[in-house]
């Protein structure tokens, strides 16, 4: 490819965080490229995880609530209005090593790099875990989910399992009792992570019935899910449900794997900044978003943090002159 | 670019849709209320403009499809299913890159 142009600032990831540094350094002139990922099923594409939600109640600015996906909608046609380019694309490899900062998308990652850029603005966000037994990524779309909104309408008056005791867990079940003529909870303690307003809500719901000490330990079905095999985590006993459907929420971890060995991490695999800043150990790369938030996660928060990320940017851009 | 020539099926016209179509046909069985389809309907848009003539995209809204749903055992949004000559030949749960549906594609092509 032809020697590229440098921009002034790339963006690596399209969820609150990343859109909204777009519209901050996309109003400061400074022609963000967004890289904003790709389609996918999990939280990981465009959009980030408000795309596998419905309502957001929490997120100011929208009294009655705004559905995850139209919430996201709206950032990006903001983000554009100003200028901003966005390709759907992946970023596959970086390299910090030196400036400009190279970028390279789509396979090919050994020849030239696609993009270069004076800074870059990291908010890669986090995605889905999965358990680790055997067979999941094949039954994924086959009775395994880790999105209640795309799949929930498929199990109408069947009986399915939710793993997991947070508040996306919980939310999940409530969802999926629009649909489902029951739900299993299965929690691997006998508590809830959640918020208490979500478990006051999740106990009123008659269809759902919380299993505690109870972990899922195989799927059992040919073709599709069929039933699981559950663990009681006091006796170890084990025994079969009768699902044919298993919702997967346990949490998410950040997609960082792209940035080993060049950006620091906490031992947990988020991103170190600089206390109270969005800084990197690299001077022109800032993070912004859950890529480097273990305590937060929430929409407001990201969004705020790719506020302070572009600001950064565009101040130490300045300074560069 | 030029716009994007897409079928669009419902349980009336399916199967006469499919048959009709010379080129392999990719399914993208869809609803309004999936997140992951909203992404993936911009990529197939590309590839029904870019691959013209070599597969034919068709879109089902799971709405108005529910006996379609129901024989192709669609369990989860976004599903593509690929028809050539009017059988399914290859069946893909959940929303994908755009390299990774080429290399799908060519394999059939
Ligand atoms: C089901 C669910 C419901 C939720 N409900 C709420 C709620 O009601 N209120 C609330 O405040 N929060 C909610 N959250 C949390 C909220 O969604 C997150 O805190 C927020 O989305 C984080 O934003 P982000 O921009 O940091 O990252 P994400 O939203 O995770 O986005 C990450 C982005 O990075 C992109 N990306 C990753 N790797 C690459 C790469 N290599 N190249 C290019 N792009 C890449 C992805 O495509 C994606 O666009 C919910 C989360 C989930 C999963």
């Amino acid at each position: 490819m032809a020697e590229s142009p440098v921009r002034d600032v790339i963006i690596i990831g399209s969820g609150p965080a990343g859109l909204t540094a777009a519209i901050y350094t996309a109003r400061a002139s400074l022609e963000p490229l967004v890289l904003e990922g790709e389609p996918s099923s999990t939280s990981d594409q465009p959009g980030g995880q408000l795309m596998l939600t419905t309502d957001v109640e929490n997120y100011p600015g929208f009294p009655e609530g705004v559905m995850g996906p139209e919430l996201m909608m709206n950032f990006k046609a903001q983000a554009e209005r100003f200028g901003a380019e966005v390709q759907t694309v992946k970023a596959s490899k970086v390299d910090l090593s030196e400036r400009p900062f190279k970028v390279w998308v789509g396979r090919d990652t050994d020849g030239e790099p696609t993009y270069l850029a004076k800074s870059i603005i990291v908010s890669t966000g986090a995605q889905s875990l999965m358990l680790g037994l055997d067979r999941e990524v094949e039954l994924i779309g086959h009775g395994l989910s880790t999105c209640a909104t795309c799949d929930g309408f498929f199990f109408r008056d069947q009986e399915i399992a939710v793993v997991g005791g947070g508040d996306s867990a919980l939310e999940e079940a409530m969802f999926l009792s629009r649909f489902a003529s029951k739900i299993y909870l299965l929690v691997r303690r006998d508590e809830l992570r959640a918020s208490q307003i979500m478990q006051d809500r999740a106990m009123a719901n008659d269809k759902i019935e919380i299993m505690w000490n109870t972990s899922l330990v195989e799927y059992v079905g040919d073709t599709k899910i069929e039933k699981v095999k559950i663990k009681n985590n006091l006796d170890e006993s084990i025994s079969d449900l009768d699902v044919t459907g298993v919702f997967i929420a346990i949490g998410h971890k950040p997609s960082t794997s792209l940035f080993e060995g060049q950006l620091d991490m906490k031992e947990n695999g988020y991103l170190k900044t600089q206390p109270g800043r969005t800084a990197t150990n690299i001077e022109g790369v800032f993070a912004s978003g859950d890529v480097q938030d273990d305590y937060y996660r929430q929409a407001i928060t990201a969004a705020g943090s790719g506020c302070q990320a572009a600001l950064e940017a565009e101040r130490w851009l300045e300074e560069q002159e | 670019m030029a716009d994007a020539d897409i079928l669009t099926l419902t349980d009336d016209n399916f199967g006469s849709s499919i048959d009709a179509e010379n080129a392999p046909v990719l399914v993208d069985f869809w609803a309004d209320w999936c997140g992951p389809c909203k992404g993936l309907a911009v990529i197939l848009e590309e590839i029904a403009v870019e691959q013209a003539g070599n597969v034919k995209i068709a879109k089902v809204n799971v709405d108005e499809a529910p006996s379609t749903v129901i024989e192709h055992e669609v369990l989860s949004l976004p599903t593509m299913i690929l028809f050539k000559e009017g059988e399914p030949v290859a069946k893909i749960p959940g929303a994908q890159g755009k390299d990774t549906i080429l290399e799908i594609l060519s394999e059939f092509m």
